[in-house]
């Protein structure tokens, strides 16, 4: 019996069409796809993209050069030098990230004392030139004003978990 | 019909050009979306979107591809045998046109309604295998050639069950001419006395055009892309033309054999209104979505497992049906011209 069950089932091509059944669902099921320049996924609070450099409320900028960053980069991307400045607060005169090297791990956002350096929500910053991604303190400051609503609420929204 | 300058040697030979231009138009045309509806098919079974962003819906997509294949460099490799070569996806692309010739698209509009038609699209597709194993041989390259073994001992094994599959629907039109065997379904689709035969007839089909699951002569995953893998450019896209010319021209044959061709599936006022021509390529386009739905399903056959489909099932699958066909029709007095 179990042969020509078997026989009966390979003949009417049962298997077949038992997979042809679960295909055919799926052809009219709704694609999975997002339509990516036009559609994006929502991101998490958490979501570790292009760096920037934050400012207080006054303007003035938070870095304190304390190099805690620098030390932890696993990648050694970030480069920085500091000297105090005339009102006799420490502040940096260089702050590098080459981010051809960064590997987006976010040890440098953890580490740093003053919410400084954070990693932002933006994750389409590719360049045509390598030259372009070797950011310098100017560009992550920039970067820093352009984003700032949106880092100084993302890290209001991660705060209770950190 | 013809009067006057179309009656004339000349006129004739005008008339016929103009019909060929305006059945290989739109085939090319029609191949064109084929290569469309395949990614699109493809796609939509994996959840994901396929080409959407060359024009409205990724339709100009086709073109696209054929305008990029046009700028691309051919590549004929040292030692290849250089006019072989060359001329092996000619023969492919050019078979696969030539089968159109007889095959009719409503009531007498064949470019050439001979008696003979069937004959003459087995003798047509049966030639199909030369562009094949030209192309493996020509490239001298290993994968090349397996890849044309495979479809030389795979062609003809299944073409031996097509045969015996054709002449069953033969014998109950009596006649080898297209037109007849259309019109010998007036009453009743072949598609349902003789169901099984299409079956058989539809998965030799996907055999006899290398596609899925029995895709061996292409074999991404062993060989590469099998007997087309010296190939780029122009003459690269001749073969995937053909290829795709080929599957037309396998679902218009199903079409023809089992699915009553231009006639109308209802037949009664609405429906018979609507022009033959219509039909046919509605029944043709439900064949080609479901060569390239089992595409999409089923993984690759072992060549073994194929060979033994071929020559231990449908072998005697259909050569029992044709007997047992012939047979019902001698008992019952249904045979034709009899």
């Amino acid at each position: 019996m179990p042969l020509l069950d078997r026989t009966a089932r390979s003949f009417l091509l049962l298997e077949i069409l038992s997979g042809m059944a679960i295909t055919l669902r799926y052809f009219f099921k709704r694609k999975a796809t997002l339509n990516y320049p036009y559609e994006k996924n929502a991101i998490s609070p958490r979501f570790k993209g292009e760096h920037a450099l934050r400012r207080y409320p006054n303007g003035e900028e938070r870095c304190i050069a304390c190099k805690l960053c620098e030390a932890i980069c696993p990648a050694q991307a970030i480069t920085i030098e500091a000297e105090p400045r005339d009102d006799g607060s420490r502040r940096t005169t260089r702050y590098d990230i080459d981010m051809t090297k960064c590997i987006y791990c976010g040890l440098c956002e953890e580490a740093c004392p003053v919410d400084a350096i954070v990693e932002g929500p933006n994750f389409e910053f590719a360049t045509e030139t390598r030259e372009e991604l070797l950011y310098d303190k100017q560009k992550l400051l920039d970067n820093g004003d352009r984003w700032e609503p949106e880092l100084a609420k993302r890290l209001e929204l991660d705060a209770p978990y950190r | 019909m013809a009067t006057g300058f179309f009656a004339t040697d000349f006129g004739i030979l005008i008339l016929t050009l103009l019909k060929a231009l305006a059945l290989i138009v739109p085939l090319l045309i029609g191949v064109a979306y084929l290569t469309y509806a395949e990614r699109k098919v493809l796609a939509a079974v994996q959840l994901r979107r396929g080409p959407n962003v060359t024009g409205p819906f990724g339709l100009w997509q086709p073109f696209a591809d054929a305008i990029k294949m046009l700028f691309k460099e051919t590549i004929i490799p040292d030692g290849s045998n250089r006019y072989l070569f060359l001329f092996a996806p000619v023969i492919t692309f050019g078979l696969a046109i030539i089968a159109w010739a007889v095959i009719p698209v409503n009531d007498h509009w064949a470019i050439a309604n001979i008696n003979v038609g069937m004959l003459y699209l087995f003798a047509i597709s049966s030639l199909g295998v030369y562009g094949v194993i030209i192309a493996g041989w020509a490239s001298n390259s290993k994968f090349a050639f397996l890849g044309a073994m495979r479809s030389a001992a795979q062609m003809v094994s299944y073409e031996v069950s097509i045969g015996l599959v054709i002449l069953s629907v033969l014998v109950c039109t009596g006649s080898l001419n297209l037109n007849a065997i259309v019109l010998a379904q007036r009453n009743i689709w072949f598609a349902i006395p003789l169901l099984p035969m299409l079956v058989v007839f539809f998965i030799s089909g996907l055999a006899e055009t290398n596609r899925a699951p029995f895709d061996l002569p292409e074999g991404e995953s062993e060989i590469v892309a099998g007997f087309f893998v010296e190939y780029s450019a122009m003459s690269f896209a001749l073969f995937f033309l053909g290829e795709y010319a080929n599957m037309i021209l396998m679902s218009g044959m199903t079409t023809i054999l089992f699915l009553g061709g231009w006639l109308s599936p209802i037949p009664f006022i609405p429906f018979t209104w609507v022009p033959g021509p219509i039909w046919f390529i509605l029944k043709v386009a439900v064949c080609l979505f479901v060569f390239l739905w089992v595409r999409a399903t089923l993984p690759r056959f072992r060549y073994d497992q194929l060979m033994q489909l071929g020559w231990k099932v449908f072998l005697p699958l259909s050569l029992g049906w044709l007997v047992l066909t012939a047979s019902a029709l001698e008992i019952f007095g249904w045979l034709p011209h009899a």
